[in-house]
């Protein structure tokens, strides 16, 4: 697996801590998922959230505090310099919102909050769209992870264009690809996994579900699952039947 | 006669003592900050026995300890048992459904099912119909409680209880936590408005990604709007944001509420425990009742139960995850 920003991540699911009915649902989450990562909004708890940090700290798993509900470059470089005093890491999740109703990343002033902060010793996860060029200026702002969305947050409708995500693996393969955002049923984070991507980031799908520790569970099995299946290299779509057995000597033409 | 001296004169605190004085104990409360009033969360609170709404985000008991709260309350003030109406705007459909599914003890209804229930809400297709559900004033309950038991013998002291009591039941919520280190404060937000010009009849609640967005009629056009969730602890003040989000909601629901003046703007924060469930401790000569996070009035009745079948009768509710007497 790939290393993010040189650290070598336990497996390749991180997991939101927000919406969750009880912060003892959210450990118990991530307790039997074993997701490694926790990401963590600051925004909306500002500098009084330190209860409920303290709790995610005790999660014992890395750590990505995210900028999600900024919507201008001051406000989202300012939540990451507050995180990385709170957290004491470089790890910060870019979110740069720029529509309110599909919560579409800015691409624009992401690249930008990425140029400055990657200048500041930030080591940046961008929440971007599949855009090529855009991710291209994304690691020429000095960012080294690219985190494409699969469709809009909260939506749940898997990979959107999956074309687009394949075209970015292709573009990229080197960079350490996290499919972000969109992901509804276990079945699409496997999907993503097969696409060769190296982490998936979700939270709604799990902390809305009706038994979010059990759908914890079932997204990390999809993802050991289809990341298993990307290295044993599946077999192509074919249109016609190939028999697994052979033909020849049999009556198959009666 | 054993006297039992109950800590904080909230939901939690007077809802224990009538429980107390109900079963024939001698009761004495103490609160430096004295009767009912603005310093408590609880004086905050939306005041609806909700527990079908309530589970769609909260674990098993709060449903079926729930059931018990409008029958507890209706002997102790006026609860109106009008059911609770649920609706999501078209784009939010898919929440309604799963809404649904989670919950129980509804109907199903349509547009001009809702408008007969609600003349005034018109703009909404599809709804739930919980009609078990109830709602009550919560400043109203409490002072009703205060003067009931003052009318029972129970002598309020308007002061901090001493420190080594016997037969303390402490139910100061947060102000607890230095004992119960594992309660944490979840920020609630609120406004009350009044807006003659709309009629509602009992409690809305519009379906919203981030919170649960609901309206609770007080009467004489007054209506509570609640509330915010944020893991946060300061309760200084309301933020734009929060206030938007709240006013939009009433917005959506009748565009003349955008006509309604701002009444009052609380700030509190819940005492919740990590599971959001309430709790009953005994350490040596105090039982420690709290953590009723956004269930004050829906969960109270069950958490005084358990206190007065602990502090009278050594019985062990559920709720009891401690005890070293």
């Amino acid at each position: 697996m790939k290393s993010f920003y040189g650290t070598q991540l336990p497996n390749s699911l991180m997991l939101g801590t927000a919406q969750y009915p009880s912060p003892a649902i959210l450990e118990q989450a991530f307790r039997e998922s074993g997701a490694g990562v926790a990401t963590v909004s600051l925004r909306r708890e500002s500098g009084a959230g330190q209860t409920f940090w303290q709790m995610i700290r005790e999660l014992g798993v890395l750590i990505l505090p995210n900028t999600a509900g900024c919507h201008t470059v001051k406000e989202a470089v300012t939540t990451a310099y507050m995180a990385r005093e709170v957290f004491d890491t470089n790890w910060i999740k870019l979110e740069l919102i720029g529509h309110t109703d599909s919560l579409q990343p800015d691409v624009f002033q992401l690249v930008e909050a990425a140029r400055i902060l990657t200048g500041d010793g930030f080591q940046v996860f961008p929440y971007t769209t599949d855009d090529l060029i855009v991710g291209e200026r994304l690691l020429t702002a000095g960012c080294e992870v690219l985190m494409p969305w699969g469709a809009p947050i909260g939506s749940g409708r898997g990979l959107n264009n999956e074309y687009a995500l394949r075209a970015m693996r292709a573009e990229f393969p080197d960079v350490p690809l996290v499919v972000d955002a969109g992901i509804g049923l276990p079945s699409h984070a496997a999907q993503a996994m097969e696409l060769g991507y190296d982490a998936v980031l979700l939270n709604t799908a799990v902390a809305r579900a009706g038994n979010p520790v059990a759908m914890a569970r079932a997204m990390m099995l999809a993802i050991q699952a289809g990341q298993l299946a990307h290295q044993a290299d599946p077999i192509e779509a074919r249109d016609m039947a190939e028999p697994s057995t052979p033909v020849i000597g049999k009556a198959f033409l009666s | 006669m054993t006297v039992w001296s109950v800590i904080g004169a909230g939901v939690a605190g007077l809802a224990a003592a009538s429980e107390l004085v109900s079963r024939g104990a001698k009761v004495q409360i103490f609160d430096p900050s004295g009767p009912p009033g603005p310093h408590g969360c609880s004086w905050w609170a939306g005041g609806m026995l909700a527990p079908w709404c309530e589970f769609e985000n909260a674990e098993e008991p709060v449903l079926r300890l729930g059931k018990a709260a409008f029958e507890w309350w209706s002997t102790r003030t006026r609860v109106e048992q009008r059911g609770t109406l649920v609706v999501a705007n078209p784009r939010d459909l898919p929440d309604l459904r799963r809404f649904a599914r989670r919950t129980g003890g509804y109907t199903e209804i349509n547009q001009v099912e809702i408008a007969n229930l609600e003349p005034d809400l018109t703009s909404f297709t599809k709804g739930l119909h919980f009609t078990d559900e109830a709602h009550l004033n919560p400043r109203q309950a409490l002072r009703n409680l205060h003067r009931q038991l003052q009318d029972q013998g129970v002598v309020f002291h308007r002061k901090l209880a001493p420190t080594q009591l016997e037969n303390a039941i402490d139910c100061r919520g947060l102000h607890a936590r230095e004992v119960l280190h594992d309660l944490r404060g979840v920020k609630g937000e609120m406004l009350v408005i009044r807006c003659p010009d709309v009629t509602l009849t009992r409690p809305v609640r519009l379906l919203h990604p981030r919170m649960p967005l609901y309206i609770v009629p007080r009467g004489d056009g007054v209506y509570m709007l609640g509330a915010t969730m944020i893991e946060s602890e300061d309760s200084s003040r309301i933020t734009a944001r929060s206030m938007l989000e709240l006013l939009s909601a009433a917005y959506a629901l009748n565009p003349a509420f955008g006509e309604a003046e701002v009444l009052e703007i609380g700030v509190d924060l819940r005492p919740a425990f990590p599971d959001n469930l309430p709790r009953i401790r005994r350490l040596g000569h105090t039982i420690y009742a709290n953590g009723l996070y956004r269930h004050g009035y829906l969960l109270a009745p069950a958490l005084a139960q358990g206190v007065a079948d602990l502090a009278l009768d050594n019985k062990h509710s559920e709720m009891v995850d401690e005890d070293r007497a």
